[in-house]
């Protein structure tokens, strides 16, 4: 069983695309969707399990510091980036937003909503930093520097005059429910976007 | 003692004779000429899982297991060939050589030149990585190997297993690189300068012509080798194994007599050095080394230079390697994402310097057993043992 994101990403990349994932983890997407789509490309990822796990699966993984940004890759030279998880622990997320951007026409990003109902009530009522599935580290050991929430992502695009092709939430083991549709940003756990650049 | 279980225990080395005569790059042709190698494991009835191992500077054909129960030490990579190991010998055939040019039983300047019935000396044509590959491809042909399930080296062995993917594409299924460069930098080639002038101008050199005169340039074959010895190792390395430690007294005497454990450490190693391997060797596989540039040929386009290509690689580099840094590898990787060619790649963290790639370390096995197991599953050679 694929995670949640993943599932809603494996269903939006089109047969035959170019991708580059950046923080591939365990390789799970690019190899089914080498597999099922004929999908052809690199994952990216620091973590020495997910890049042994990469190896054995015969995924092509290449061991690269996201925050060293993309420089090794050619504008254009991809039809699709995928982000999953990985935007709030960059040292700056609009950068990399860039440069997905550079290297391809789109780009899927997938990040915990910081604005989900139940982070609200760890802050809001509790007093607490939120804790759950989707941010299970403690305030002081967290890798996730930069937490955001869906609108503040979709201010971002704004600014950065991205279009929003498509989004979608993702909600402790499903893909999100009438009210995360809805209001995704009160009751989507996950945010996941999937940007273009626009043309002129 | 006793073999261990993990090893390919007692291996007899074998030599074959080629009578096809081998061009080479440097124009010249050599006539006929020997390789020695070993083998590991049981090449299958499909002839598919056999490995290639090529190696470094100062290797040979001896890459694993002994040659005799009285052996302190096995083969120079036994870390990583043998049952279980990365390359694990249930599933793989084996194949090691010792290169041309060598001088542990293949031809080489130490053999006899059969046109003066002398031995070869500084007569021996220059060989390089091009050429190996070749004489390699030669070798397999006689082994019934029509493509290697993998090509496998490090440092100047991994420019041998890139050199493959470029020349027979259709003979390697896959290719291990690591601790390697796709050209050697300014310094790298000074290094090498600074060893072949220590060997030259040993007065015991005799302008090449040393066993004619029965002398060996000792002192130039000690110095080059201390010198090498120590872009194989980091400064962390070094430091946390010798420091400033004294040998006996912890006084200075003030002369110059070895004081520093670390200077006791490189004199011995050049010694045994110098003692075991041939000058002209060591000039030669240096040359092999400077001359390696794949890129030369496509305007110095590494990526360009990459295109025929057709196998999935491996780049491993190590974290404290300052002989070919990681960032020589990453070179490497980078033309091959440009080039839209398989790779993946992996930089290890090790205190080791250069040396690292002959140890043993977890993340490197894990790192190259994870890839040679998805080789042989590809090649449907059954699972670790």
């Amino acid at each position: 069983m694929m995670r949640d994101d993943l599932a809603v990403i494996y269903d939006w990349v089109p047969t035959g695309a170019r991708v580059l994932d950046l923080g591939c983890g365990d390789g799970t997407l690019l190899d089914a969707l080498a597999r099922d789509k004929n999908v052809t490309g690199y994952g990216l990822e620091i973590d020495p399990g997910g890049i042994t796990a990469c190896l054995a699966r015969g995924v092509n993984v290449i061991e690269q510091n996201l925050d060293d940004g993309l420089a090794n890759f050619d504008d254009s030279a991809y039809d699709l980036v995928v982000m999953t998880q990985a935007l709030q622990a960059l040292r700056r997320p609009d950068l990399m937003l860039d440069e997905m951007l550079r290297v391809a026409e789109e780009g899927i990003i997938t990040f915990p909503n910081f604005a989900y109902w139940r982070h609200r009530v760890h802050l809001g009522l509790r007093g607490y930093m939120p804790v759950s599935k989707s941010l299970p580290y403690a305030w002081y050991d967290t890798p996730n520097i930069h937490l955001s929430t869906f609108n503040d992502f979709e201010h971002l695009c704004r600014e950065k005059n991205l279009k929003i092709i498509d989004r979608a939430v993702g909600i402790g083991g499903n893909k999100g429910n009438r009210l995360s549709r809805h209001w995704p940003n009160l009751f989507g756990e996950i945010a996941i976007f999937r940007v273009a650049r626009r043309r002129y | 003692m006793t073999v261990p279980h993990d090893s390919v225990g007692l291996i007899t080395p074998q030599t074959l004779h080629f009578d096809e005569p081998l061009p080479l790059a440097c124009g010249r042709t050599l006539p006929a000429y020997d390789l020695v190698f070993e083998t590991y494991g049981t090449l299958n009835a499909e002839r598919s899982n056999a490995v290639l191992i090529c190696h470094a500077l100062s290797g040979h054909h001896h890459a694993a297991g002994y040659h005799s129960p009285d052996d302190r030490k096995p083969g120079w990579w036994d870390a990583h060939i043998g049952p279980g190991k990365s390359i694990d010998t249930n599933r793989f055939f084996v194949v090691s050589l010792n290169n041309l040019g060598g001088c542990h039983g293949s031809t080489g300047p130490t053999s006899i030149n059969p046109a003066s019935g002398r031995p070869w000396g500084p007569d021996f044509p220059m060989v390089t990585v091009d050429d190996w590959v070749h004489s390699q491809a030669r070798l397999a042909d006689r082994l019934g190997i029509a493509r290697f399930a993998a090509v496998v080296g490090g440092s100047l062995g991994g420019m041998q297993a890139l050199q493959w993917a470029l020349s027979y594409p259709d003979r390697i299924a896959n290719a291990v690189v690591i601790a390697a460069t796709p050209k050697l930098s300014a310094q790298n080639i000074a290094f090498n300068e600074v060893a072949r002038q220590a060997i030259r101008s040993d007065p015991d050199f005799h302008d090449g012509y040393y066993l004619d005169h029965g002398s060996v340039p000792r002192r130039g074959l000690r110095l080059a080798r201390m010198v090498g010895h120590i872009t194989y190792l980091s400064e962390g390395a070094m430091g946390s194994k010798f420091g400033r430690d004294m040998r006996g007294s912890q006084n200075f005497n003030f002369g110059y007599d070895v004081e520093f454990q670390v200077e006791s450490y490189l004199r011995y190693q050049g010694d045994t050095f110098s003692n075991l391997f041939d000058a002209h060797t060591y000039l030669l596989m240096t040359k092999a080394l400077d001359y390696f540039d794949p890129a030369a040929d496509h305007n110095d386009d590494l990526a360009l230079a990459m295109a025929p290509a057709r196998c999935p690689f491996l780049v491993v580099s190590f974290s404290t390697d300052w002989r070919f840094p990681p960032s020589r590898s990453r070179e490497l990787v980078n033309a091959l994402i440009r080039a839209d060619k398989a790779v993946s790649y992996a930089n290890i963290d090790s205190t080791h310097g250069h040396d690292a790639f002959l140890m043993l370390d977890l993340r490197y096995q894990e790192v190259f057993a994870a890839f040679m197991s998805r080789v042989a599953r590809d090649l449907g050679l059954g699972e670790q043992s």
